[in-house]
């Protein structure tokens, strides 16, 4: 089956980013990304868990997007100008899409 | 003083006390004890209803008077002014930046809705009935506090997140704030008749329903409590303890210069003297992302609200009973 190259950027942040997080990347001309709940984890503050929070602020989120490779650099510049003070981990990676249409 | 052990004995077998020092326990304990976040969010709907609606259907009985207007005044006035005493003291106390101070300070002049209702309901068992209006003092006591934060960061030359448009949106349409303000208007628009409508669902369980969330809060505090145990100096923990007692003694004055009962100067005083663990910390992600969370969380959530909630209430009921001849 045919497939294109494409680029798969994850953005683990700050629950209580998320939404700002969500307009820079709509602005940014992202059309499609999905939003998953982060269970817990383990970072440079040690351990964490999302049970038990008293609040959204314990909490975090993983933001998904597949773009063309041409459309990384604006969507990362766009995405560092929300996270760049906050925790998180932005990571990408190459993957392959069957619908080149669709990204 | 026999008077005030009396009080904080009774307090601390109380069934709400108890329940929390439960969760607490269980979370020291390690025990895989927790209340589903859905069902913690449910209670704590059902609190903020029932409170805000209880104080609304208060004033439609009682009427509207100028002591409501400035009573939400000192509110107002009290909520910026607590975090600069805050910081103060934390400077002197602690070894804090002058981010994590003043994060922590914002806290300080914010409030804690769940240690306000803990109060009314020492309050109604001490047969005490305080100004309805209370429920609005508390809810523009949340934001000042946070503007005064972000002010002192800004006064000290620090980097500090601009107060954006979506951020005030997000600390003014809080879902809490929403909720309580807009019970206590339904309450004060459908005054006793809507009391007597569903007094049933609001007054009965209300007890029971506060124990259960009291315990998740044990939980909560106890679990945050064991895993932020090394940012937890001597002198934060005094801060801590401290603060509290300071700022009930602005509330005491608050609410003795505009001559609120009995009930109504412990309301003020629990007000001044608590802590925000939802509402701050939230802003204070966005806006001073650079603080140590862990700080502020542990003091408001782990300190400060167990102190309040044990020995803290029952003094300032002790002392406004006294200093109001209630």
């Amino acid at each position: 089956m045919q497939t294109h190259e494409a680029k798969r950027v994850e953005i683990i942040i700050e629950s209580i980013m998320e939404e700002r997080l969500s307009a820079a990347l709509i602005k940014a001309g992202v059309t499609g990304f999905s939003v998953l709940p982060v269970l817990g984890g383990s970072g440079r503050s040690g351990h964490w868990s999302g049970e038990g929070q008293v609040s959204r602020i314990g909490g975090m989120v993983n933001v998904v997007c597949i773009v063309r490779p041409e459309r990384v650099d604006p969507l990362l510049d766009a995405a560092f100008e929300v996270v760049d003070r906050h925790i998180g981990v932005v990571s990408v990676t190459d993957c392959q899409v069957l619908r080149a249409e669709r990204f | 003083m026999e008077g005030t052990l009396a009080l904080a004995a009774d307090n601390l077998t109380s069934p709400i006390i108890l329940f929390f020092v439960l969760g607490v326990a269980a979370a020291f304990a390690r025990s895989d004890l927790s209340i589903p976040e859905a069902i913690a969010k449910g209670l704590s709907i059902y609190l903020l209803f029932a409170i805000g609606f209880k104080g609304g259907a208060s004033v439609a009985a009682h009427g509207v008077d100028a002591t409501l207007v400035l009573s939400l005044i000192a509110g107002i006035i009290l909520s910026f002014v607590l975090p600069l005493i805050a910081f103060g003291l934390l400077r002197v106390m602690s070894r804090l930046s002058v981010t994590d101070a003043a994060a922590v300070a914002g806290h300080y002049g914010s409030i804690s809705i769940v240690t306000f209702v803990a109060a009314t309901s020492v309050a109604e068992s001490a047969g005490l009935s305080p100004e309805g209006y209370m429920v609005a003092v508390a809810a523009v006591m949340e934001a000042p506090a946070i503007l005064s934060a972000l002010w002192i960061i800004a006064r000290s030359g620090q980097q500090a997140g601009a107060m954006e448009e979506g951020l005030v949106r997000e600390i003014l349409l809080n879902g809490s704030i929403v909720l309580l303000v807009g019970s206590f208007l339904i309450g004060g628009i459908t005054g006793d008749e809507g009391m007597q409508m569903i007094a049933p669902f609001i007054e009965e369980p209300f007890q029971g329903v506060l124990c259960l969330f009291l315990l998740d809060m044990g939980l909560v505090a106890g679990r945050g409590l064991r895993e932020a145990k090394s940012v937890l100096t001597a002198g934060l923990f005094a801060f801590g303890v401290v603060m509290p007692l300071v700022g009930s003694l602005f509330g005491l004055g608050a609410g003795l210069a505009l001559g609120l009962s009995p009930g109504g100067v412990l309301l003020f005083m629990t007000l001044a003297a608590s802590a925000s663990y939802i509402a701050v910390p939230a802003a204070m992600r966005v806006a001073l992302p650079e603080a140590n969370p862990s700080v502020y969380l542990t003091l408001s959530l782990g300190v400060t609200f167990p102190f309040n909630l044990t020995l803290g209430i029952p003094i300032y009921l002790a002392l406004s009973q006294a200093l109001t001849g209630g």
